[in-house]
Order: C-alpha cells, then sequence, then structure tokens
C-alpha cells in the first residue's frame, strides 16, 4: 500500500509514455463506439465552458440570455470593457480588485513558502523527538477546514487595533527584518561563490516582501486607528493560519522524493546541513516551490469567506468578492454578459499556469494537503 | 536508516549520553529550520484553535436584549466601547443547544436548522460525489487507455478542463446555468423537450423522487461537482493504468478471460493502491466544500442543503453567534478526526521517510 503509483515524477512520465505507444488496430464499430462516447463526455467538460464564453461576448450585452447560441450574432468585447471599468455597484475597476487579490494571494504564497519550505525540510530529512507528532498536528490542521477557525480569528484579529504610528512602526520592523533576512541568504552565497538560482529566488522574495512591507509603513494610513480585522494584512494573516501547513505538507511530501544519495555524497565532501539546503536540497525543489507557491497563490485569488466577513471597505474588496456580487440571489441586478466576462477574466490567469504547472500538480494533490 | 545529516551520523557514533542532552543534540539541527514555523503556526494556528476551544463555553458576541453587543474590546481611545460586555461562561449549553436542536435556539436561527440533518445530509453529499467522481474517473480513464483510440491527446487535454478553473467560478457559473428561468440547462431540456419547461432548480421543495427526502438542489449540485470532481480522479486512475504490465492482460486473453473478467480481475485489482489515497482526499475535500454549495443553493431550499462547513459560516456570517460556531467549529473537528484518522491509517502520509 506504501507503493502509492502517484508520485510526481512516476505519474509524469506515465502519462507521456501512454500517449507515445501505439500499436493494435481496433475494429471499425469499437472505434466508433469509444469516439462517441469520447466525444459525449467532451461536449458535457465544454458545456458550461461554451455557454459562458458565448454569453461573455454576447454584443447585445443581454441581461437575461433566453436562448442558446454557440456564437453569438456579432459577437463584441463590450462586456469585457465594462467589467473592467466597473464590474459592481462598488466605484472600484477591475484593475483595483485584481490588485487586491493580487497582494492578498501573492503575500500569503510568498510567505508561506518562505517559512514553510525549511519546516518541510526538517520533516523530511532530521530525525528528532516529536517528529511524528508534529507531523500529525500539521496534517490534520490540512484536513480541517479554513471555515471552521473563521470565529476565533475574527475574535482575535478584531481585537488587534492600533494607531497608524504604532501601525507604521510595526510595519517598519517586519520589514526590515524580511529584508535583512533576504541579504542574509544572497550575500554569503553570493561571496562564497556558490550561490545558484533558488538561493537568489528564496533571498530575493524576501527582500522584495521586505520592501513591500517598507513602502506600506511609510505610506500615509486612511483612518487613526487600525483594526487589523479590516484589512488585508487582517485576512492574510487569517489565511496564513491554514496556507502554511498547506505548504508544509505538500513541500515534505516533493521533498521525500529527492533521493537521498545525493546528500550523502555531499556529507562525505565534508558539506554542512545548511550547505546542503541550500546548495542541493532547494534547487531540486524548485518545481516543488512553484506548484506549492501555485496553488496556495489559486486559494488567496478566489479566497471568498474570510474577506467577506472580516472587509467592510470597498477599496479593500476583492475578486471573488464582486463574483458573489454577480450571480445567487444578486443574479438580479447585474447582466449576465458581464459576470461571464469576469468570471473568464478571474480563471484565465490561473488556468493558464495551471495548464503549465498540470504534471506536477496532479502528483503534488494525491501526496500533499487537501485544505480546500 | 542511513544517517542523513551530519548532526545525527555524529550524534550515533558518540558515546552514550543522559537522555536529556540526547534530545537537545537531536534538536539543535532541524531547530532552526522549525523555528520559523513552530512560531507563526503557534501564533495563527494553535492559537486561534486553543482559543476556539474557550469561546465554545461562551456566549462570545451574543446580541444582547438591550441592543446589539460589540465584539471590540478596545473602542476609540484604548477603552471599551460603552455597549462591551465581556463574555461569560455558558458551560455546554452550545453544544447542548446544538445537538438537542434545542427550540428556542432553533428559533434565532430561523428555524431551518437541525443539526442531525446536516450531518446527515453532508455524509450523504460526500459519499455519493466521492462514488461518482471514482468510478466515472476509472471508466473514463481505462476507455482513453484503449489502444489504437483516435485523439487520445485532445480528449485528455479537454477532459482536464474542470481541475484547471477556479472552484468559485465553476460553482457560480453552474448556479447560473441551473437558473430557473434564463439558465442553459432549463434551455437544453426545453430544446430538447420541444417545449418550453422550466423546472426550479434550487427552490423547489418537493423531492423530485418519492421517498427519498433530497431536495432538487441536491441533484443539481451533485452534476456540477461530479462535472468539477471525475477528471481528477481520472488523472490518478491513468497514472496506475499506465504501470500494470501489458503481459499480464496478454496471458489472461490465453486463458480465455473476457475483457470484463480483466477488468474485474486484473484492472481494478491493481487501481486499489492509487485509488483509494485518491478517494480519502478526495472525501475530505468533498467534505469540505464550501463553495460549491454556498454559491448555488445556498443550503436551501429550507436548509435542506446546508453541509457543516457553510452553517458554520452563517452562524458567524449571519447570525453573529460566535461561541456557538466556535461549538459548531469544534463539532465539525470531531467529525473530521475519524475520518482523518482512517485516512492516516491507510496512506500511512505521517510515517517515517526511509527512502
Amino acid at each position: 500500500m506504501a507503493s502509492v503509483a502517484t508520485t510526481p515524477a512516476r505519474t509524469g512520465s506515465a502519462v507521456r509514455q501512454g500517449s507515445s505507444k501505439s500499436g493494435r488496430q481496433l475494429k471499425w464499430w469499437q472505434q466508433a463506439l469509444y469516439q462517441a462516447l469520447c466525444l459525449f463526455i467532451g461536449a458535457t467538460v465544454l458545456f458550461p465552458v461554451l455557454w459562458i464564453v458565448s454569453m461573455s461576448l454576447d454584443p447585445r450585452n443581454i441581461a437575461r440570455p433566453t436562448e442558446l447560441n454557440l456564437i453569438p450574432p456579432g459577437a463584441s468585447l463590450d462586456a469585457y470593457r465594462q467589467v473592467l471599468d466597473r464590474p459592481t455597484g462598488n466605484p472600484v475597476t477591475f484593475a483595483e480588485l485584481a490588485m487586491n487579490s493580487l497582494r492578498l494571494a501573492g503575500g500569503v504564497a510568498l510567505f508561506a513558502l518562505l517559512i514553510g519550505v525549511s519546516a518541510a525540510y526538517a520533516f523530511s530529512r532530521f530525525k528528532f523527538p516529536g517528529r511524528q507528532y508534529a507531523m500529525i498536528a500539521v496534517l490534520g490542521i490540512t484536513v480541517l477546514p479554513a471555515v471552521a477557525t473563521i470565529a476565533p480569528l475574527f475574535a482575535l484579529l478584531n481585537g488587534i487595533r492600533i494607531t497608524a504610528t504604532l501601525l507604521s512602526i510595526a510595519l517598519g520592523i517586519a520589514g526590515l527584518l524580511a529584508a535583512g533576512f533576504g541579504l542574509l541568504i544572497i550575500v554569503p552565497a553570493w561571496r562564497s561563490g556558490t550561490a545558484v538560482g533558488s538561493t537568489y529566488l528564496l533571498g530575493g522574495v524576501a527582500l522584495v516582501m521586505g520592501l513591500i512591507l517598507l513602502v506600506t509603513a511609510v505610506s500615509p494610513p486612511a483612518n487613526d486607528i487600525f483594526i487589523l480585522r479590516n484589512s488585508l494584512l487582517g485576512v492574510g494573516i487569517a489565511m496564513i493560519s491554514g496556507a502554511l501547513p498547506f505548504a508544509i505538507w505538500n513541500l515534505k511530501g516533493y521533498l521525500d522524493t529527492i533521493p537521498k544519495e545525493l546528500e550523502e555524497a555531499a556529507i562525505i565532501d565534508g558539506a554542512s546541513a545548511n550547505q546542503i539546503f541550500f546548495q542541493i536540497v532547494l534547487p531540486l525543489s524548485t518545481p516543488a516551490l512553484a506548484v506549492t507557491g501555485f496553488l496556495s497563490f489559486t486559494t488567496g485569488w478566489t479566497e471568498f469567506f474570510l474577506s467577506w466577513q472580516f472587509l467592510t471597505n470597498p477599496q479593500d474588496f476583492t475578486l471573488a468578492m464582486a463574483l458573489y456580487n454577480m450571480t445567487g440571489q444578486y443574479a438580479g441586478s447585474v447582466p449576465w454578459s458581464r459576470f461571464a466576462a469576469f468570471s473568464i477574466l478571474v480563471s484565465l490567469p490561473v488556468a493558464i499556469v495551471y495548464l503549465l504547472l498540470q504534471r506536477y500538480i496532479v502528483g503534488g494533490l494525491t501526496l500533499g494537503g487537501v485544505k480546500g | 536508516m542511513a544517517a542523513t545529516n551530519p548532526e545525527v551520523a555524529r550524534a550515533g557514533t558518540g558515546a552514550p549520553r543522559s537522555p536529556l542532552s540526547e534530545t537537545w543534540r537531536q534538536l539543535r539541527g532541524p531547530l532552526i529550520y522549525l523555528l520559523p514555523a513552530a512560531l507563526v503556526m503557534l501564533t495563527v494556528t494553535f492559537y486561534p484553535l486553543v482559543f476556539q476551544v474557550w469561546m465554545s463555553f461562551t456566549d462570545y458576541g451574543v446580541i444582547r436584549e438591550e441592543g446589539k453587543q460589540t465584539l471590540n474590546r478596545f473602542g476609540p481611545g484604548g477603552l471599551p466601547p460603552a455597549n462591551y460586555r465581556p463574555p461569560e461562561g455558558v458551560g455546554l449549553q452550545n453544544y447542548t443547544d446544538i445537538l438537542t436542536n434545542e427550540p428556542s435556539f432553533v428559533a434565532k436561527l430561523g428555524g431551518n436548522f437541525d443539526f442531525w440533518r446536516i450531518l446527515g445530509f453532508n455524509l450523504w453529499w460526500t459519499f455519493s460525489n466521492v462514488g461518482f467522481h471514482v468510478s466515472l474517473g476509472i471508466l473514463i480513464a481505462v476507455l482513453l487507455n484503449v489502444e489504437g483510440l483516435w485523439g487520445r491527446k485532445i480528449y485528455r487535454a479537454i477532459f482536464i478542463l474542470p481541475m484547471v478553473l477556479p472552484n468559485i467560478v465553476i460553482a457560480t457559473v453552474w448556479r447560473n446555468m441551473f437558473d430557473d428561468q434564463y439558465g442553459a440547462i432549463n434551455q437544453l431540456i426545453s430544446m430538447i423537450a420541444g417545449s418550453p419547461i422550466q423546472i426550479r432548480w434550487f427552490n423547489q421543495i418537493e423531492p423530485p423522487i418519492p421517498g427519498i427526502p433530497l431536495p432538487l438542489s441536491y441533484y443539481a449540485m451533485l452534476i456540477a461537482n461530479i462535472w468539477l470532481g471525475w477528471p481528477f480522479m481520472s488523472i490518478v486512475a491513468t497514472g496506475a493504468l499506465q504501470s500494470i504490465p501489458k503481459e499480464m492482460y496478454e496471458a489472461a486473453s490465453i486463458d480465455g478471460a473476457t475483457g470484463r473478467q480483466q477488468f474485474w480481475s486484473i484492472t481494478l485489482p491493481l487501481l486499489r493502491p492509487a485509488m483509494v489515497p485518491a478517494a480519502m482526499v478526495g472525501i475530505v475535500m468533498t467534505f469540505n466544500l464550501f463553495h460549491i454549495i454556498y454559491f448555488m443553493s445556498g443550503g436551501g431550499p429550507l436548509g435542506r442543503t446546508e453541509i457543516m462547513v457553510t452553517q458554520a459560516f452563517r452562524l458567524v456570517n449571519v447570525n453573529q453567534l460566535y461561541g456557538v460556531a466556535a461549538a459548531f467549529s469544534v463539532l465539525i473537528a470531531a467529525v473530521l478526526i475519524p475520518i482523518f484518522l482512517i485516512t492516516n491509517r491507510i496512506t500511512r502520509a505521517t510515517e517515517t521517510y526511509d527512502g
């Protein structure tokens, strides 16, 4: 049972082998039957996608679709233009919503990766007392739904209110720490001439995060009293609560598949644990970092319930919140062409990256966590 | 079980030490790697969980008779606002209210709350979905694995689409597809039937199949979630299928086994090791699948399709009963922990890695 045939490498190579092998001829009626089945399945898969694409292109900017047609007469991009300009009743543009989602998703993903990868390395390569319990704790958290911690997170983050000056100071210190951490990674590696791409990547990420925090610290605040709950930062902290265990678990799964022989050779050559981590493990785990980062990013990009519960200022609103405002009981006030265009715009960046990373993601999903 | 790092290697060859310094020696290496994550998780993950358990024994955030109570312990100037009252302990009342569906409590939530119905529906929702996902996933993987099938690559590329799109978009798009007046599904049915048909997917209260107490919205969401879920299982099954040696099938057909016999006695048993963990992941994911339920039926009609996570969100977002929501979340954990332990046992996820 332990030899599950779904490690990322194996799934990937197996799929490639499968599509390249050919041979036996099918009887014509078998071919016809199978083709009919495949076409039917393909039609069910494509139906919602085509429906939404065709509606988004409808030039009449229909409030309500009353008929099915694949290519609407005289297709145009009007709906996209309107959605980019002002998707909801609130005076915010698509770019502003996307920027909020991007900051939230990017910040959470980067932070979870940065902190998660070292913990994953410890879980994967060291034996230490309490390791088993710590791992069960981490994995157990990934099973708990994020919604189920919303009450305490709301109450706790709501209790953190500081004046604007104090916020600037706190952000400044955090920014300096992150930037310093980044330099600490890059500079020694650069001086010893042993740095590789991922060392720069990791250090660079820390440096960029530090600079973002510093910029936020010096920019003037909106209110005198800063309520952590009612800010993207608060939502981000609440998201880290689930994103970090997920990242640790997912990365650990990948690190486990990296053969130990390389590290053993390095130990014989006298490399320290730190050198092994930065010069062997990190470079080898670049695909894992990319996939875990991407999965955390997608979760953040479409995060709904925390933002919906926490945020009250329209300038903080995210894409998912706007999407909710266009469906269900709210669908009455928004033309469906706009809803269609909006959902396509939200999906597109995620879908493209998913297709690029697809081979690695599928393996990771079975190895890694289950947080939805 | 070779030592993988210098610290452990040295500890192994050293003279016997006292247990405490031995522990320290083993911890020293990984500690620096674990520390950042441990600190962050203690503050933002474990502390809120402990706080949640405490909250569940209080009336946190309850709305007072005289007026709306605020949660804000700190008002302007750092002083508590006038309508702030510290939460008071209520013992096990939140739990007994939930578990016994105490009438006055249910009335406070709008009258549609029934814990055991929600739990039962949630379990049925999970297993019916995962059952479809796994069986369809295997069948379609087998279909696409048939040698000599034309356009296999194209089909594989198309069939991955549901996995690629964000859940939230899928849920909202399917919600509008099932719209009773303007949705594509009703239009499609009308087209096939030749006369306008308006099925009220999300509002019809009477169960469509007499004797089975599931509203129409369940079937609508089942269709949407089957659409969403089978490709993942299919991909896992494809990976496992291609590791089955062809010789097994050849030997079986020499022995005179039919295609159906080969499927039941070779394909299925050999898919099992890959499908069981994938199904476990699917079960936990579907049990907690917030988006489909919340965006499609919203738990309706009359709360009949509410699952645990959507109800937990409603308790906070609509009812603002934070203490009750905390107790409810503890109960969710109590349901999930056995599922998790079984999963962990079967997939051996936290077992030591030995290369």
